[in-house]
């Protein structure tokens, strides 16, 4: 091993855990204090400790989830295709489009589509229509008036609130849960890339025009299920860091990516908690002293669990020496 | 109310009338109500303890005479003129006038948090008048509460300054009753040669403060010497603490009764003869009388016993034969807890309540300034001793004047306590022309005029001057601020905080070291501490903090079932209970472990000790 390198390694023994935790815990309890507000301005994505927090417990939806999207190489730099790709991805509903007015007296509903808007987004009155009969199938009537639809049903109230929240719900164009997407030019490369509300992958993938390998989105778990357990370690990786240097409290990378690796090692995403890395610890006392102390000792009683004593918790518990640093070594006679 | 009923432009407005929160009725015109009931209040027909407010969004107006409400008394305005006169006030000096005469006629008003807030305007000052304001504020320090309103300069202080500056003067030692040679306080400070501050103001005389003072004038220097005062620590004067600068006395009083138990049964105040169970060493009694009781004026050290005392046993043992012997009762004596040094001040035996004998014994000890002390001034500028310097090591003025203390210059400008530095200055003003200097917030005498007073004595008008080192003699390079301010003694004396502890008693549940001062017990070495260690890899040293220097039992394992064994006495060997089983291994744990064993077993878990060998 060149020497550099074998300098640089950690000692065996050192305690890495206590310190990441540490490492962490100590700007974090500093977040709380001064979480960075910007007086006024509504925060697009929470900062500081709510996300640090969300992160750590390894929420299957961040409060607010972003994706940015990148277009492949050769439209990298066409902001129009940009902009054809964003309206194209960005879902819409019926509800989106038109006003849906109830007559509970007449037993119709009046729907009058925003033709400014729908022409922008390349949706025809006819196109609605479509897509509000293949909603109903073979209930009610439907009307043409220019942008007017007027649709006739032969039901009570209840059922015709129901089929009006439906057909608003019917989707005209683009991709479940991608909302508000906004073309941003990267300063650096001049290239456009798509930011957009909400996360889905999976649905992304049958876009064309974009740079699949490239795309990018804050919702850990959607990284996992579709490019695997090293990209969302990676991932947690990168969103720590942000969340950290953001408000100013930079911690060594080190740290942060033994918690994501921790987190990230049993194969899922696991959140750091009695749910996950402290909940999934081998040894009962450990669990024990952490969080809900007599379901492990119960369930610990009917599985017969032994504890071999090989971590810190339970070492300290009855009161040997802990298998850490100076205990690490042991002294054996020669033979 | 008619559908087309609608407002008319200029019509009065109508509101909502509640009394103490609960509907009343409708009024057509609220101005006018609102006016009237004022009117009648302050003319004596409404009773003087109700208070409107107004709200004009809401259409509301309220009515106020529950108890509980902040009041607080106005001179009232008249057609842009005060009801208090020349002639209120001479009479009031003369005394054919009283407070209450004022507030009967209507020339002073109360006013609660509500009416402040809606209908009243109130003046600040008397030239502030207009035809529009209804009160005249009495004084603008009345906007201060008490103590605020006996600091110097408060208005040059920030307020957060003033709210510990507050808290911090009722900490002060000073002369706090005239008859405390007679009392017998469980705790008091008695503070030798208080002054009045040379700097005080209008309320604080009226309030006869000066003739209680609780605090001494110091001359201040802001400069660091040598790292001793850096973070809030300040530097004494040792010749000027010889001279008996913040000395001060501390009493405290143990008592005890003759108690009287069921059964006909008595203590019995007495000096303990050795067959008493619990008999303490034969020198912690030496000091006491014949009646058991201690001497005055004898020095006390820790555990000396103060009164002797002997009590029936607590459980009634079986009569034995030739009726309860004197053996059986057990020591109960009053003892000095730790930490107490002092000299017996007076001794006092009478009655209880309940008819016992009762004595009480005061003890005193001196308190002389020593590291650790904490002082303050009357800005919320407070600090700790760090050192004592010889007076011949502090710097001096040309005039051979040597500072009683100093602070540190950080204290200053993020504290924004600029009072603090005008009282040094108008401290400086008074030594010099022998008189008080006014610092009354709003009307005090202005710093300006502390500057020129203070040139005219020869003075640099900024209050610095040229210090010389007391070490090496040779001119400071800075000029320092100098002044005079009063400073406080306040009541946290290390001598009665320190405590130590190597051994010492255990808690009985646990075998942990006990908590806090009073039980001698240790300091906690907690969570976060021991991931400290974890962190370091000091393996040895968690070990010896949380076992070794704790709770540690040497445990019996059945190396046969592994529950933990006894020692089976008529056997004389280990045995378990269990399985019956003699193979029995010692092992170290902690005695909480032992009780966790025991919590899980009373659970109707079996833990099981797997012993063997270490590997």
């Amino acid at each position: 091993m060149p020497k550099i390198k074998q300098d640089s390694s950690i000692d065996a023994g050192e305690a890495v855990g206590i310190i990441a935790a540490q490492s962490l815990g100590e700007p974090g309890t500093q977040m709380t204090m001064r979480t960075f507000h910007y007086a006024g301005v509504a925060e697009q994505v929470p900062l500081g400790l709510p996300r640090l927090i969300e992160l750590v417990d390894a929420r299957r939806e961040p409060a607010k989830a972003l994706m940015d999207i990148y277009l492949e190489h050769e439209h990298r730099k066409d902001a129009k295709m940009a902009q054809k790709i964003a309206s194209e991805i960005e879902y819409v509903t019926i509800g989106d489009l038109c006003s849906v007015v109830e007559n509970f007296q007449k037993k119709e509903l009046r729907i009058t589509v925003d033709t400014e808007y729908a022409s922008s987004k390349g949706i025809k009155t006819a196109d609605v229509v479509k897509k509000m009969r293949e909603a109903l199938g073979k209930e009610g009537k439907i009307m043409t008036k220019k942008n007017l639809i007027m649709l006739r049903l032969n039901s009570n109230c209840q059922k015709m609130r129901k089929t009006s929240m439906k057909i608003r719900a019917v989707q005209m164009k683009g991709i479940r849960g991608l909302a508000r997407a906004t073309i941003i030019k990267d300063e650096k490369t001049g290239e456009y890339f798509i930011r957009v509300g909400g996360s889905n992958i999976s649905e992304l993938k049958k876009v064309d025009g974009i740079d699949f390998s490239r795309i990018y989105t804050n919702n850990i778990r959607d990284i996992e299920k579709h490019f695997g357990i090293e990209a969302a370690r990676n991932a947690l990786v990168k969103e720590i860091k942000q969340v950290m240097d953001l408000q100013g409290l930079p911690v060594d990378i080190r740290h942060i990516m033994l918690i994501a690796d921790a987190m990230c090692a049993r194969g899922t995403v696991e959140p750091v908690g009695r749910h996950g890395l402290s909940g999934g610890k081998f040894s009962v006392l450990a669990r024990a002293a952490f969080e809900e102390t007599i379901k492990h000792l119960v369930n610990a009683s009917i599985r017969g669990e032994e504890d071999p004593l090989n971590g810190v918790t339970e070492n300290i518990i009855i009161g040997q020496t802990v298998k850490l640093g100076t205990g690490k070594v042991r002294l054996a006679m020669k033979e | 109310m008619a559908k087309k009923e609608k407002k008319e432009k200029g019509a009065p407005a109508r509101a909502v009338v509640y009394l103490n929160g609960m509907y009343l009725g409708f009024h057509e015109n609220a101005a006018q109500l609102v006016r009237e009931i004022v009117e009648k209040r302050q003319a004596g027909e409404l009773t003087r303890t109700l208070n409107v407010s107004y709200n004009e969004k809401t259409g509301e107006i309220h009515l106020n005479t529950s108890g509980g409400r902040i009041r607080r008394p106005y001179i009232v305005v008249r057609n842009g003129k005060p009801l208090l006169t020349k002639e209120h006030i001479e009479k009031l000096r003369k005394g054919e006038m009283s407070w209450d005469d004022l507030v009967a006629q209507g020339v002073i008003d109360y006013l609660d948090a509500e009416e402040e807030g809606s209908i009243a305007l109130i003046a600040m000052n008397e030239e502030d008048i207009t035809e529009e304001h209804t009160h005249l504020e009495i004084d603008p320090l009345s906007i201060t509460g008490v103590i605020v309103s006996t600091f110097p300069y408060p208005d040059h202080n920030s307020s957060p300054r003033l709210t510990m500056a507050s808290a911090m003067m009722k900490q002060s030692l000073g002369l706090y009753s005239v008859n405390f040679n007679h009392r017998l306080d469980s705790r008091a400070h008695l503070m030798f040669y208080p002054q009045a501050p040379l700097v005080n103001t209008t309320s604080y005389t009226a309030l006869n403060y000066d003739k209680r003072p609780a605090g001494q004038n110091f001359v201040v220097a802001v400069l660091s010497y040598y790292g001793y005062n850096m973070s809030d620590a300040v530097v004494l004067n040792k010749n000027a603490i010889d001279r008996a600068l913040g000395r001060s006395v501390f009493f405290k009083s143990y008592e005890t009764e003759e108690r009287r138990y069921p059964g006909g049964q008595k203590d019995k105040l007495m000096t303990p003869s050795p067959n008493i169970v619990g008999y303490r060493e034969e020198e912690l009694y030496r000091n006491l009388d014949e009646d058991g009781i201690i001497l005055p004026e004898v020095e006390i050290k820790p555990r000396d016993v103060l009164i002797g005392k002997v009590s029936p046993p607590r459980f009634m043992e079986e009569v034995a034969t030739f009726g309860i012997t004197e053996e059986k009762r057990r020591e109960n004596s009053i003892t000095a807890k730790g930490g107490d040094y002092g000299i017996v001040d007076s001794v006092m035996v009478t009655e209880s309540l309940a008819g016992n004998k009762l004595v009480k014994v005061k003890l005193r000890s001196l308190k002389i300034p020593e590291v650790g002390d904490k002082f303050a001034s009357r800005h919320g500028q407070k600090g700790v001793i760090g050192y004592l310097a010889p007076q011949e090591d502090l710097p001096f003025t040309k005039d051979g004047i040597v500072p009683d203390l100093l602070i540190n210059p950080h204290a200053i400008p993020s504290r924004m306590t600029a009072g603090h530095i005008i009282e040094m200055l108008g401290g400086k003003v008074a030594c010099m022309s022998g008189r008080t200097v006014n610092g009354t917030m709003f009307s005090g005498e202005k710093e300006q005029d502390l500057r020129a007073e203070l040139k005219r004595y020869g003075f640099q008008e900024n209050g610095e001057e040229i210090l010389y080192d007391g070490i090496t003699g040779q001119k400071l390079k800075a000029t320092i601020f100098i002044g005079v301010i009063y400073y406080q003694k306040l009541h946290h004396l290390v001598s009665n905080k320190m405590h130590v502890r190597s051994r010492g008693p255990v808690q009985l549940l646990t075998h942990q070291p006990t908590e806090g001062k009073a039980r001698e017990g240790g300091l906690r070495f907690g969570e976060m501490e021991r991931d400290c260690l974890i962190g370091y890899g000091a393996t040895q040293l968690i070990k010896e903090r949380l076992l070794e220097e704790s709770d540690k039992t040497i445990a019996i394992v059945c190396a046969n079932c592994g529950s933990l064994g006894v020692y089976d006495f008529a056997k004389r060997r280990e045995t378990c209970p269990v399985c019956k089983g003699t193979r029995m291994e010692r092992v170290e744990i902690s005695y909480a472990f032992k009780l966790l064993l025991d919590e899980i077993k009373s659970l109707g878990i079996f833990p099981r000790l797997k012993v063997g060998d270490k590997k």
